[in-house]
């Protein structure tokens, strides 16, 4: 009987409730459109530009002929021989991605396994202290990430702190040669997103009720348990935030690659960079700008849609 | 009735033959300070305490009593800084929350958001690795227990305030500990399910025979559900008892006027210490507590439905005065009486023709408790 009335009680509410949504929504619009405006003044239209560009044929002297042409797509997956024209499949451009892919997938775990003991640490701490210790995590950004990046050139080159520091002590006769190497693109990686990782985790650590950690551990959870069946899956917005914030700029990251990988061991923010620089195709700059963009959010909705499954439970 | 159980035990204060009871939990000498320096606080000051197998054990007392302390020390969120704690006879003080056969109902519940209530229920034993067919069989089992069987499958945060409570004492009931603790469970909850979850608890302390160590702040949830009652204040536990010893007999001045309305009278103890003699001649049987002063002037304690009014000449009119107001509150009548040489009281009376005004005595009991302060 208590049921009945409530749930009539209930469906007035719903439907004075749907007619406020509506004003609301609308004002939300409204709020909105300053930022349509520029997303599709400076978003839209150069990604329209793009487009068009890839489908067009490379002026000898960089920029573009008006011609429609789908080499930028097929030169993606195929080297056209010089002589008699034929198609052989060519995985340099494909290898490439892979190897962004990779480094940014590595940069993610890695900025992740760094960033949860971070985030928790400052998220356990005492609430006046907190701020102290975001303002720390947040210093970086106050420096430009190119000076940055020279930083850490200098310091691991072979003439660098480290490489005379180890000499120094006998450790080594000869400098180590980390700088211009894949570990140096890593490291580089997660030191600039580290950030965009410890952010969002300590966002979602922050509002976990601790009272939860108790209750686990008063029920026979060990502190591994605590972190498997408790913590992590509470932290899994922030998790998914975090990773999403750190692998896509680390998949198009431009500066580190360059400047720690000495511009030999290429990512694609490189190879789109070259191809609008050095080898004057704009087109096939265009493509490869476009397939990075597919890739993305491909991955992005698919994981996502994965980890929506078990996140949508609480949020 | 009230005046019934006015009559107290004369030996209401001698301590209770601990032999006859086995104990489930010795604390000895429990001490905890939180802070440092200037702001250091003593939240439980050389505390010791038996509490025995099968007993619903209620630590009460205002906020900031140490009881919740107490109760988290035995729990092993907090260690203590000295003393020990003993879990049937097992040294259990040092021992992280995990490795203690004792669970928790939290004020706030804390039931996992991100698991169906199944899950929350069976999660105590999924963490001590025990068989899935089990874990199956347990939470079904608590779930009748508690009656929440329909809503296996719901996420937590989908049910009600009641429902709720009912899953945090399952799933804390589910691993069979020796001891049960109980946070304030059911200070949030209103009045009448309140009522309901009082004697809900009392029957699931009854069919599982767990030790139930209960901590609140509401005296009448105390006297309702306890076997025994410790109240406390600033860090130290003041009496044990039961509910009956306590609010009849209350041996400190702080418990009596924590639990109930109480009349506070001073007195004068005759020359062996036995007898009390009132502000208005009457002389009555003194009831001493331990530590209390053989002699001179003392507190006593009346509670207002173990007074009488009478006729102001009637030979048991132990105190006299004038009718200044009568509150009547549904069960009864509240009468206070400006008593003659100075002071108010308090009687409680389920009917009363007194009017305002009239000039009236007052019967008291045969014997009264002196009060420590």
């Amino acid at each position: 009987m208590a049921d009945l009335t409530s749930s009539s009680a209930g469906t007035r509410l719903a439907e004075a409730r749907r007619q406020t949504s509506a004003a609301a929504r609308r004002r939300r619009w409204q709020l909105l459109s300053p930022a349509i405006v520029i997303i599709a003044a400076f978003g839209i239209f150069p990604l329209t530009i793009t487009l068009i560009y890839s489908f067009l044929s490379p002026g000898t002297y960089g920029g573009v002929r008006w011609e429609f042409s789908t080499d930028a797509y097929v030169q993606f997956l195929f080297d056209r021989d010089i002589f008699d024209d034929t198609l052989q499949f060519s995985a340099t451009y494909l290898s490439i991605f892979g190897r962004s892919i990779g480094l940014a997938f590595g940069a993610t775990v890695g900025a992740l396994l760094i960033g949860f003991p971070t985030a928790y640490f400052i998220a356990s701490k005492p609430a006046n202290q907190r701020n102290l210790w975001l303002f720390l995590i947040t210093l970086p950004f106050w420096v430009n990430l190119l000076i940055r990046t020279y930083a850490i050139l200098l310091i691991i080159r072979d003439e660098g702190i480290v490489n005379i520091s180890l000499m120094w002590t006998g450790l080594i006769d000869q400098p180590i040669g980390m700088l211009y190497t894949d570990y140096a693109v890593f490291a580089g990686l997660i030191y600039s997103y580290l950030p965009f990782m410890v952010l969002p985790l300590y966002a979602s650590l922050e509002k976990l009720d601790f009272r939860l950690v108790e209750a686990a551990y008063d029920l026979y959870a060990s502190r591994f348990q605590v972190l498997r069946h408790v913590i992590i899956p509470m932290a899994k917005p922030g998790i998914v935030a975090g990773c999403i914030l750190v692998f896509i700029p680390g998949l198009g990251a431009y500066i580190t690659p360059e400047l720690l990988g000495g511009g030999k061991e290429l990512m694609i923010g490189n190879l789109i960079a070259l191809q609008f620089g050095g080898s004057r195709n704009w087109p096939f700059g265009s493509a490869a700008a476009l397939i990075l963009l597919v890739v993305v959010m491909v991955s992005l909705i698919v994981y996502v849609r994965y980890s929506g499954k078990e996140g949508s439970n609480h949020g | 009735m009230a005046t019934q159980s006015a009559t107290a035990q004369p030996d209401a204060h001698r301590p209770t033959a601990a032999t006859t009871h086995e104990v489930m939990i010795h604390a000895e000498g429990v001490t905890k300070t939180f802070g440092h320096g200037s702001s250091q606080i003593t939240a439980l000051d050389n505390v010791t305490v038996d509490i025995r197998k099968n007993e619903f054990f209620t630590l009460l007392g205002p906020s900031g009593c140490g009881k919740t302390t107490l109760l988290r020390l035995i729990a092993g969120f907090d260690l203590p800084d000295a003393g020990q704690i003993l879990l049937d006879g097992q040294e259990i003080g040092h021992l992280p929350p995990y490795k203690r056969p004792v669970n928790t109902v939290f004020q706030s519940y804390a039931l996992f958001p991100h698991m169906s209530v199944a899950r929350n229920i069976g999660f105590g034993l999924e963490m001590q690795g025990r068989p899935k067919s089990e874990i199956k069989d347990a939470t079904e089992e608590m779930l009748a227990l508690v009656q929440m069987q329909h809503l296996a499958g719901r996420r937590t945060d989908q049910l009600s305030g009641g429902q709720q409570q009912r899953v945090a004492l399952a799933r804390a009931l589910a691993p069979r500990p020796k001891v049960l603790l109980l946070d304030e469970p059911l200070s949030a909850l209103d009045l009448k399910l309140r009522k309901e979850m009082q004697i809900e608890l009392k029957r699931l302390q009854g069919e599982t025979g767990i030790t139930f160590v209960f901590v609140t702040h509401d005296q009448e949830e105390a006297l309702t559900m306890s076997d025994r009652i410790a109240v406390m204040q600033a860090g130290s536990i003041l009496q044990v008892g039961a509910p009956k010893e306590i609010y009849n007999n209350p041996a400190r001045r702080f418990v009596a006027d924590f639990i109930g309305d109480i009349n506070i009278l001073d007195g004068d103890l005759d020359a062996k210490g036995e007898r009390v003699i009132l502000p208005g001649g009457a002389s009555i049987r003194a009831l001493l507590p331990e530590g209390a002063a053989r002699t001179g002037r003392v507190s006593v304690a009346i509670r207002p439905e173990n007074m009488n009014l009478t006729a102001p000449d009637a030979p048991e009119a132990a105190l006299t005065g004038r009718v200044t107001n009568i509150v009547y509150f549904g069960a009864g009548h509240n009468v206070h009486v400006a008593l003659e040489g100075g002071g108010e009281v308090l009687v409680r009376r389920a009917q009363t023709d007194a009017q305002i005004g009239a000039h009236v005595g007052l019967s008291v009991p045969d014997a009264v408790q002196v009060l420590v302060d």
